[in-house]
């Protein structure tokens, strides 16, 4: 595996040789022509924008005034609130899907392992479509927040599950086998041995889970809950500023979770430099199963 | 059971819907995917950067949020087309990002002589990419693309909440009719599954079929 490290890092430029003077030419002229379309294309869009005079000043000026920022702040409390309290529903019964489906007891391995293949192939939208119109008729009408928190942690409790599951799995077998020589019991060499490395080795992908849930969070403008993009599409109904409402949530977004992105990348960095033999987990999340 | 089997009618039009938006999303997302990833491991710094902001951006945005953008803003800019149409761009552009990012955990995994190989043989940048690098990535991520094609499947149920009437919607107008939430949910459910596990079962005959024996 630490054979790997050096293929990683350089497999971009062995696709090619230490460029010579005619490809130096070659390879400038190809940044100049893509400089070119992507400039062309960003004057293209900017002078459709300015011909609607979705680029005058009056139309973005809002934007610098507190008043608003306060407004999708808010909203931005909202996404992270219901986020966070999916995150820590989700990992936690993610740890116990994952050991009941590593079970050697049928009767749990089944239902564990049922539930995780279920909610994985079922869209979080249909999820909360349930708790919005089907659960009440059945008399269970959760509060406004449980509604998008609860099929969220449905939906990302399977894919924690998967993630937990594929770092257990990925530990060698002499470390259970050590702690049980040792005199542990299983549920002891699970909990204080193999359970710590195992979450250690998949954080990367843990926190790659926790951006595309905070995504999922955006469904809060199904459920008409306080969160960012609900509350943005309020305030572009008050304002009718429809593309700079949008443009500024969608930016929001992307500053947020590209924090959370880059914290992953360097979690993955930081592991591998620590531990070269860490075999790779893939730091796709369960292939974003709910993004 | 029999509120479902009443509105088999709307629900497998709804299906329909699902599948088609899926499909041709899922063959635009594979194309654009593999170029985006092609040029994240070209020798153009410019082209990798490019390629490497696109990749964050609809890594990071939310579907919904795309959605939104462009079937109720985007039309203040003259950009406007069918929702259908819409519906499919977005598609396209937001899962070409996750393609681009299986496709080059692929190009990861072709052992570093095969490049040299194909270098010491003169091909060209393109050349070796496409004739032998390309090849050998995409067949050892069809079950990361097999992943991603279900995900776009599940996330066509996104366009219910701008309006398209697809599986998820039309579930929802059925119960709205009939309120009888458990039978009519588990329906749609079951069929997502179906799809799902359908498209599980192809990316594993696919995966057997092209592997590389090594």
């Amino acid at each position: 595996m630490s054979a790997r490290r050096p293929r990683r890092a350089s497999t971009a430029s062995v696709l090619y040789d230490a460029p010579g003077p005619r490809t130096r030419r070659r390879i400038a002229l190809a940044s100049g022509v893509t400089v070119v379309v992507v400039v062309a294309a960003l004057v293209l869009a900017l002078r459709e924008f300015a011909s609607h005079g979705q680029l005058d000043a009056d139309r973005w000026a809002p934007f610098a005034s507190w008043p608003i920022w306060s407004y999708l702040l808010v909203g931005l409390r909202g996404t992270l609130l219901a986020a966070a309290l999916t995150a820590v529903l989700s990992a936690a019964a993610g740890v116990l899907l994952a050991l009941g489906r590593l079970s050697r007891v049928r009767l749990v391995r089944w239902p564990a392992t049922a539930y995780i293949e279920v909610a994985r192939a079922l869209p979080v939208l249909l999820l909360i479509y349930v708790t919005l119109f089907g659960l009440p008729r059945y008399g269970i009408d959760l509060p406004l927040l449980w509604k998008l928190v609860v099929p969220l942690t449905v939906a990302n409790s399977a894919a924690f599950a998967e993630i937990f599951r594929a770092g257990i799995l990925s530990l060698p077998r002499g470390q259970d086998e050590a702690a049980r020589s040792l005199g542990m019991s299983g549920a002891q060499s699970m909990r204080l041995v193999v359970l710590p490395q195992a979450v250690r080795r998949v954080t990367p992908s843990v926190v790659t889970q926790l951006v595309s849930l905070l995504k999922d969070t955006s469904l809060g403008y199904v459920v008409a809950f306080t969160e960012l993009l609900f509350r943005a599409q309020v305030l572009a109904s008050y304002n009718r500023l429809l593309v700079q409402t949008f443009l500024v949530v969608t930016a929001m977004y992307l500053v947020v979770n590209g924090l959370l992105s880059a914290l992953a990348s360097r979690l993955q960095d930081a592991s591998r430099r620590r531990t070269p033999s860490t075999p790779d987990v893939p730091l796709l999340a369960a292939e974003e199963i709910h993004a | 059971m029999e509120a479902l089997l009443d509105n088999a009618g709307p629900l497998l039009q709804g299906l329909l819907t699902t599948l088609w938006i899926a499909a041709v999303a899922g063959v635009g997302a594979l194309v654009l995917g593999v170029l985006v990833a092609a040029a994240r491991v070209s020798p153009v710094p410019v082209l990798r950067g490019v390629a490497f902001g696109y990749v964050q951006l609809f890594l990071n945005v939310p579907l919904l949020a795309l959605l939104v953008l462009f079937v109720f803003a985007l039309p203040d800019v003259g950009l406007l087309m069918p929702l259908a149409t819409t519906v499919v761009v977005v598609l396209v552009v937001y899962e070409a990002a996750y393609v681009a990012e299986a496709v080059r955990s692929g190009v990861n995994t072709v052992s570093l002589g095969q490049a040299e190989a194909a270098r010491a043989l003169g091909l060209t940048f393109v050349q070796s990419l496409r004739l032998v690098v390309l090849p050998q990535a995409v067949r050892a991520v069809v079950q990361p693309l097999g992943n991603v094609l279900i995900a776009l499947v599940m996330n066509t149920a996104l366009a219910a909440a701008v309006g398209v009437v697809e599986l998820t919607s039309a579930t929802n107008k059925v119960n709205l009719v009939e309120a009888q939430p458990i039978p009519i949910f588990a329906g749609a459910g079951v069929l997502y599954m179906l799809v799902a596990l359908t498209i599980g079962l192809l990316s594993g005959v696919v995966e057997r079929r092209v592997a590389i024996a090594r």
